[in-house]
């Protein structure tokens, strides 16, 4: 299976500040009676976003300057919680192609490179340079270079880390794992033989 | 001699299939639990590529999220639930997968069904579509909770990409206090290390508490491990394991159990392992303890006060105790004791097993939910629900004014009918006290102990188990 190869991703960003930004807040746990991912864009950060009667909450998200931004910011321990793939598709189906934060949740950093989304961390002073520059100018063009771990924005520059094998597995990609999952397959049922409690 | 290893080293080498191009390690998963919520979309991505399960026969399945509690003839009132049953039946039909399905007497909350079957064993890999998955690393198992994608990758292949975990020793030594349990012990581990402190670790609990632990207290440990943010957590099989496991449905029997006690017991960590990073915890020390915020690490125990946000030594911590204060509508600085409660919830994969309602029938019996408030016991699994029936608990709870309703997920998630409403505040069993958790968007969760949650019940108000129960002089 031939993967995009993700070196680095190119749009406008937007700014959710918070820590602890978990995924029911993400993708509030009753738009996930599913059988599909898609439509789950439009739920994203519900709760944060809307009223009970449908009206709009003061949520970046909800404003007009910062529509189409395909960069999120955030703040530490972004995507806490559940394992569940919903926020992360969220995130992907509303239009991010790439996370910058203090730091990532373990799963939800796991969920989000298998999607091919990016997820880079950055000290938080350098988060809110670019954030400052995207509240200033929402349409500054902002560049997560992945392969060189940096930032670049409206002339300004900051350094972010995009951990060794997530950052190997964009570059070259390789997000997906089944290709190489399947091509195992022969070592895999050699190794379950070893293995009594597999035994069929 | 060889060198020495942890229960994590040994099971991971063991299903260590090769090194992958990245650098991770593609892992054979031998037991892989499914439910209605995380794996339609997988078996879609399956269809879509055309691939088959490749081990049908280590893929087990249940229903448990969206399955109402109150309701056990189908169709479900909410055909969004329906659609989700009706598609995982057909994912086991076509697949062949076995399927506890409610028809079968077998079905529950996934992290209950499997060591109840016996399918959750020691020096095993198990992963399953839902962060909870650690629980059944009390078995000596090495669990992982997965997303959608690797749950693709799981059937397809029985394996997925993975990178090695450190291990981190938890000990808890000494002697618990009276009225403080397995959940007091694990809100109070991530209270200390904080939720995410456990990032890129398995967590190895052990120390003289977890020795003497039943198998579902340290269930109810291992299954808030994520919550700390450790990916898994177990403790060593010892004899407590192998006399939980003997005689259950999957369990090995005759001559091949005996080889599977001595394999099992192999897997335990040598003494003089290498560990990461090693704590210890005197359980002296360990108070009922509450959360009072929207993080299972915003914890405290029963007898302090909420935080002061003008405390705070850092800008960070003050603003999430801002935030957490204002979402829950509690006054800094104020005791957690006596906060009113709308709602009770027992129950969940945390605390519904057999034991947690015995402990709290045995309080309970004789006295009266307070007025006002809603109390549920919710089972679960099928077959918590009929020990419980057995031993007429389900009575004591009906008696004390509690519902007791059938297994599910319940008011843990709100994916079925039982949800908080408005800004309710639910003295809760579970195990997530996030914002919106509960079903209502201004919902609010205080999670404690079982004991803790039915003294709750019955004052209406946050409450101390040993107080209300006179706990230390049963
Ligand atoms: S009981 Fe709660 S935490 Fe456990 S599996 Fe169900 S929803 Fe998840």
């Amino acid at each position: 299976m031939a993967l995009a190869k993700i070196p680095s991703v190119t749009g406008r960003a937007v700014n959710v500040p918070g820590n602890d930004i978990d995924t029911d807040r993400i993708i509030p746990a009753r738009f996930m009676k599913c059988v599909t991912f898609d439509g789950l864009g439009e739920f994203l950060f519900h709760d944060v976003r809307k009223n009970d009667d449908g009206s709009d909450k003061p949520h970046p998200l909800n404003e007009p300057r910062f529509k189409g931004a395909t960069i999120l910011l955030s703040g530490a321990n972004f995507g806490c919680g559940s394992s569940r793939e919903h926020a992360p598709q969220a995130i992907q189906k509303y239009g991010f192609r790439a996370i910058i934060a203090e730091n990532f949740a373990e799963i939800f950093f796991g969920n989000c490179t298998t999607l091919g989304i990016p997820c880079a961390t950055a000290a938080r002073s350098d988060i809110a340079r670019v954030a400052a520059a995207v509240e200033a100018n929402p349409a500054t063009e902002v560049v997560l270079d992945v392969a060189a771990q940096e930032v670049r924005f409206g002339g300004q520059r900051i350094v972010v880390e995009v951990r060794a094998t997530a950052r190997d597995a964009l570059v070259h990609g390789r997000w997906d794992a089944i290709g190489e999952l399947l091509d195992g397959l022969p070592a895999v049922q050699s190794r379950a033989r070893a293995l009594p409690y597999l035994a069929a | 001699m060889t060198t020495p290893k942890s229960l994590f080293e040994k099971v991971w080498e063991a299903h260590a299939v090769r090194t992958l191009a990245n650098g991770q390690t593609q892992l054979l998963i031998g037991t892989h639990l499914i439910h209605e919520v995380t794996s339609p979309q997988a078996f879609g991505m399956l269809r879509d590529l055309g691939l088959k399960v490749a081990m049908p026969h280590r893929t087990f399945a249940t229903v448990d999220h969206i399955v109402p509690t109150d309701q056990l003839v189908e169709p479900y009132r909410d055909p969004l639930a329906q659609a989700m049953m009706d598609e995982l039946r057909r994912n086991c039909a076509e697949f062949g997968i076995t399927f506890f399905d409610r028809a079968t007497g077998k079905q529950g909350i996934v992290h209950i069904v499997g060591p109840e079957q016996g399918i959750t064993q020691p020096g095993t890999t198990i992963a399953c579509g839902d962060s909870h998955t650690s629980t059944h690393g009390a078995f000596g198992a090495v669990a992982f909770g997965i997303g959608t994608t690797q749950i693709r990758d799981v059937l397809a292949t029985q394996t997925m990409a993975l990178g090695r975990l450190k291990v981190r020793r938890i000990n808890v030594n000494g002697r618990l206090r009276p009225g403080v349990y397995a959940k007091d012990v694990i809100l109070h581990i991530i209270r200390v290390l904080g939720v995410n402190g456990g990032t890129g670790f398995a967590y190895e609990y052990g120390g003289e508490v977890f020795d003497r632990f039943s198998m579902e207290e340290r269930m109810t440990v291992c299954n808030m491990s994520i919550e700390g943010g450790a990916r898994a957590g177990y403790v060593n099989p010892d004899q407590t394991t192998f006399a939980y496991l003997k005689g259950r449905p999957y369990s090995p029997s005759g001559a091949a159990w005996e080889e599977a006690v001595i394999r099992w017991k192999s897997f335990a960590s040598d003494p003089g392992c290498h560990y990461d990073d090693v704590v210890t915890i005197d359980a002296a020390s360990i108070a009922p303890t509450v959360t009072w915020g929207i993080n299972p690490g915003q914890g405290i125990s029963i007898d302090e006060r909420v935080p002061d946000p003008t405390q705070a030594k850092a800008v960070d911590e003050r603003t999430s105790i801002e935030e957490a204060l204002a979402y829950m509508k509690l006054r800094p600085g104020t005791p957690i004791k006596g906060t009113r409660i709308d709602v009770a919830f027992l129950g969940s994969c945390t605390n519904g097993r057999l034991s947690d309602f015995q402990e709290v029938a045995r309080f309970l019996k004789g006295r009266r939910v307070a007025p006002g408030v809603k109390a549920i016991a919710v089972p679960g699994s099928q077959i918590v629900a009929l020990q419980c029936e057995k031993l007429g608990l389900d009575r004591i709870f009906a008696d004390a004014g509690f519902e007791w309703r059938a297994a599910g997920c319940s008011m843990c998630l709100a994916m079925n009918p039982d949800k908080l409403v408005g800004d309710q505040l639910c003295a809760s069993s579970s195990n997530r006290n996030f914002k919106g958790r509960q079903g209502s968007p201004t919902g609010r969760t205080v999670l404690m102990s079982p004991l803790m949650v039915a003294a709750a019940a019955v004052t209406g108000a946050v409450a101390d188990a040993r107080e209300v129960f006179a706990v230390n002089q049963n």
